[in-house]
Parts: C-alpha cells; structure tokens; sequence
C-alpha cells in the first residue's frame, strides 16, 4: 500500500515536470479550460439563483387570476362577473384588481400602475418602486408628471418608496389610489383589469378553473401553480442564446483540448518512446497521463467555479448585465440568492473532467503500445 | 519531491475555497431569509403574479399574464425584444410539436 502510494506520488512528480517543461501551452490550456468552466458554472449558478428566489418570493401570489379575453387579446373585466362567481362552490374571495402599464417618454421606461388594496392613499398621491425613484431621480415629497393617453397631464405626489430589497419584483411600480387610475387611464368604474379568487381548499384550484371556464368561455384562468412553473422554466440555461452563445465557446474548445489531448506532438511521442525505451511499462504511462489530465481539468474546474461563485454572488452576475439587461431600463438592483444545486454542480464537474481524461488517455495507449524504436523516430 | 506537495497544498486550498463558498452560501441564503420574506409578504399584500426583470415589453415584463399575441404588439412583423425574449423559452407544448 505503502509502496503503490509512494509510486502515484513519482508518478505525479514525473507529469508535473513534463507539464512544466512546456509552460506556456499548458498554462494556456489551463486558463481557456477555466474560462469555459468559468462561463458555463456563472450561467449555471446564475440562474439557478433567479429561479430558487423565484419559487420563494411568489409562493403568495393569487391562487387564481381570471383574465377576459376578447379576439384572442387580454380585455378588460366587467364587473357583473365578480357577482356571477361569487356563488361558485370553494371560492372564498373575488375582488377586481387594477393595473396597467404606462410608458414614459422622458427615461423610455414603461411603468406598472396599480391600485393597492393594503393601503389607502390619497387621490394625489403615489408610492414608487426603487427603479422608478433611482431613473427619475425622485424621492419622497417630489412630484411626478405623467401624461395620459387622452393628453391631460396629471401631477403625482411621491408619498412613499417601496423598499429597495423588494427591488426584484417592484422595481417598476406605481402604486396610487383607485379614483386616480381609473382617472388616468379613462377606465369605467364597472370594469377592472382582471379578477383575483382565492380558494377555501388548494385541491379544489384545478377543479374551480375548470368550472370558471365552463361558467365564462371568455375568460382565461391562471393558476398560481402555472405561475411558478414559468418561472421554474424561465431562464433554463440549456436553452435560449446564453447557451447558444456558451455552445460555440464550448465546441471550439472541445476541439483545441482534443487536439491537445489526442495529438500528440513529436516530443511528446519521443518522450513515450524514451520512457518506454528505459523500461517505463505501458500502464505507466499511462498512469502519467492519467494524472496529468485530473491535474489540469481538476485545476481548471476549481478555478472556474470559484470564479463563478465570486462573479454571481459578490459581483451580482456583472459580465452577463448587457445580456440580461435587455432593453429595460429599469433592470432591478438585486443580490442574486446564493441557491447552488449540487447535482448540477457534480453534472459540470463530470462533463469537465471525464471527457479530458479519455481524450488524453486514448492517445497515449496507442503510442505507448508501439515499438519504442517506432515511436522514438 | 517539493511539486506533489506544493500540488497538494495548491488543490487542497482551492478544494477548501470550494467547500467554504458553499457553506456561505448557505449562510447568505438563511441570512436572506427576512429579506425574502418581506417580498414574499409584498407579493401577497399588493398580489403581484410577475418578476420585474425586463419591462420593455408586455410579455416580457408580466411572463405569466401575457396574452398570446403580445409579441406582436407594435406589427404584425415586429419583432420580439432581445435578448429578454430569446432567453424565456416559448411553450412546451410548441416545442414538442416541433
């Protein structure tokens, strides 16, 4: 045991000499190897953050949304229909909601007006989302204009900011009083946006969107359950242009470390024909290379990953801002939640490592299974 | 026969770093707890449904309320916005009957 220990460690002196004698390249490897892992691990970690803080923050969203749909289109809700629902068997509670979106030409940023039902505010007054106060500039006891779709101007008095560190789900918020949206968006007082229904018993949610459907064929019902599993999928790295991005990185990289791997150069051949010359067995050999694989995809994998880590979680995932980013120009400051799935973590690990070993092993088989002589020319 | 150790002094720190970022991500994730809860709490006081990531658009900006034709909200030919469009994922149900 003591013997075969001894043996790795020569073994793993002997590939950490031949990985310096050529520096230059297998720092090069090593880098571009991290850089990869590195891109793929931050994609990963990233958005497997945004979906775990997803699934926790709207766990207490509306049990059910009942939307009217007119020519295919969301339309809006007359309120006749929140009597007709009231005596549905397990619905506890319907109330209209009001919301709409508002587009400011002054910061090219669109708003989410909506009336609150936790809090009363005065015909004048609005509470604003972190996104808004921070674009406009605005704080509490400031005013803000907007111009409705009817041309008339209307002046808001900030009362209030909603809290930064709920930034991810209300960044882009106007919240005003019931009077005030309906006067701005010239809405009639019979009509809401949508429907919102909560339920006695959670297992009846299925069954009561079904009997919403049959009672209002024009309507659309959506479940808080779909609601979540949008967001689960939402941001699915293995699909969408990140991966598509990632994907030309990762195949041109497959293909220089096989290259690498599988290639052996004149002196790599001359120093297997050597080594097998002075009596190095196959096995060896390919012990050698073994190792010299798990160092450097190992290495390369720890450093990709720690770089990662640091890049999402203590630098909120900056390099990928322009992409995520789009065209809002409210994109929400917020610390990304540090969720790590350690099955998808061990999946990278595997698919870093593994595929490196073959490819550098194969080769080597091959050459070392050959006449010294042969190999040595 | 300094290499294998510095070797394993060098796998052995980033291993530990490795290890440690996973305890504090733990210890982030329950230090976040009141912060989570507090929006949690926001979702089901103002009964908000939507992530307020991308607010360029209508789908983009309520992914779960949208209807159908908002894609094509400006034209029949408009096209969708990027790169918040190309990252959600159109419908399964789309997918498999491609």
């Amino acid at each position: 045991m003591k013997t075969a220990l001894r043996r790795q460690i020569y073994l793993i002196d002997f590939t950490l000499a031949s990985l310096l004698r050529r520096p230059g390249k297998n720092l090069g490897l090593l880098l571009v190897y991290s850089l990869v892992i590195f891109m793929l691990a931050s994609a990963m970690l990233f958005t497997q953050a945004l979906r775990t803080e997803a699934r926790l923050v709207l766990a207490d969203s509306p049990e059910i949304i009942l939307q009217r749909m007119l020519a295919g289109r969301h339309h809006l809700m007359p309120q006749d229909y929140l009597q007709r629902i009231g005596p549905i068997r397990g619905v506890s509670q319907v109330h209209g909601r009001l919301w709409g979106y508002h587009f400011d030409p002054a910061v090219q940023a669109n708003y989410t007006l909506m009336v609150p039902r936790d809090r009363q505010l005065q015909h004048d007054q609005i509470v604003i989302g972190a996104g808004i106060s921070r674009s406009r500039g605005l704080a509490t006891g400031d005013f803000l204009s907007l111009r409705a779709a009817d041309g008339r101007s209307f002046s808001f008095r900030v009362a209030g900011l909603l809290s930064s560190e709920s930034e991810l789900v209300s960044a882009d918020l106007i919240l005003l009083s019931e009077a005030a949206f309906r006067r701005f968006f010239s809405m009639p007082d019979d009509q809401y946006t949508d429907l919102v229904l909560s339920v006695r018993n959670p297992r009846e949610l299925r069954k009561i969107a079904e009997k919403l459907s049959l009672k209002f064929p024009d309507t659309r019902p959506i479940l808080r359950d779909e609601i979540l599993r949008t967001y689960h999928a939402l941001f699915s790295w293995r699909q969408g242009i990140l991966f598509l991005l990632l994907a030309g990185s990762i195949l041109a990289f497959a293909i220089f470390a096989w290259d690498k791997a599988s290639g052996l150069s004149a002196g790599e051949r001359r120093e297997i024909g050597i080594l097998k010359a002075i009596g190095w067995e196959t096995g060896e050999l390919i012990r050698m290379k073994f190792w010299e694989a798990v160092i450097l995809s190992t290495g390369a994998f720890l450093l990709g990953y720690l770089a990662a880590y640091l890049h999402v979680f203590h630098y909120s995932a900056g390099l990928f801002e322009p992409v995520l980013k789009g065209w809002s120009v409210l994109y929400p400051a917020f610390r990304p939640l540090p969720d790590i799935d350690l099955l998808q973590l061990a999946t990278l690990l595997f698919f870093s490592v593994f595929p490196y070993i073959v490819a550098t092993i194969i080769p080597v088989w091959r050459t070392a299974t050959a006449d010294p002589d042969q190999v040595m020319r | 026969m300094h290499r294998p150790r510095l070797l394993l002094i060098v796998f052995g720190l980033l291993s530990s770093l490795a290890v440690l970022s996973l305890l504090e991500a733990r210890l982030t994730m329950r230090m976040m707890i009141p912060e989570l809860k507090a929006m949690a709490r926001q979702v089901e006081q103002l009964q908000l449904t939507d992530l307020a990531l991308f607010t360029e658009a209508r789908y983009t900006r309520h992914l779960t309320q949208a209807d159908r034709h908002s894609p094509f909200q400006d034209h029949p030919l408009a096209f969708e916005h990027f790169p918040s469009g190309s990252l959600v994922s159109p419908p399964a149900a789309l997918r498999m009957s491609e």
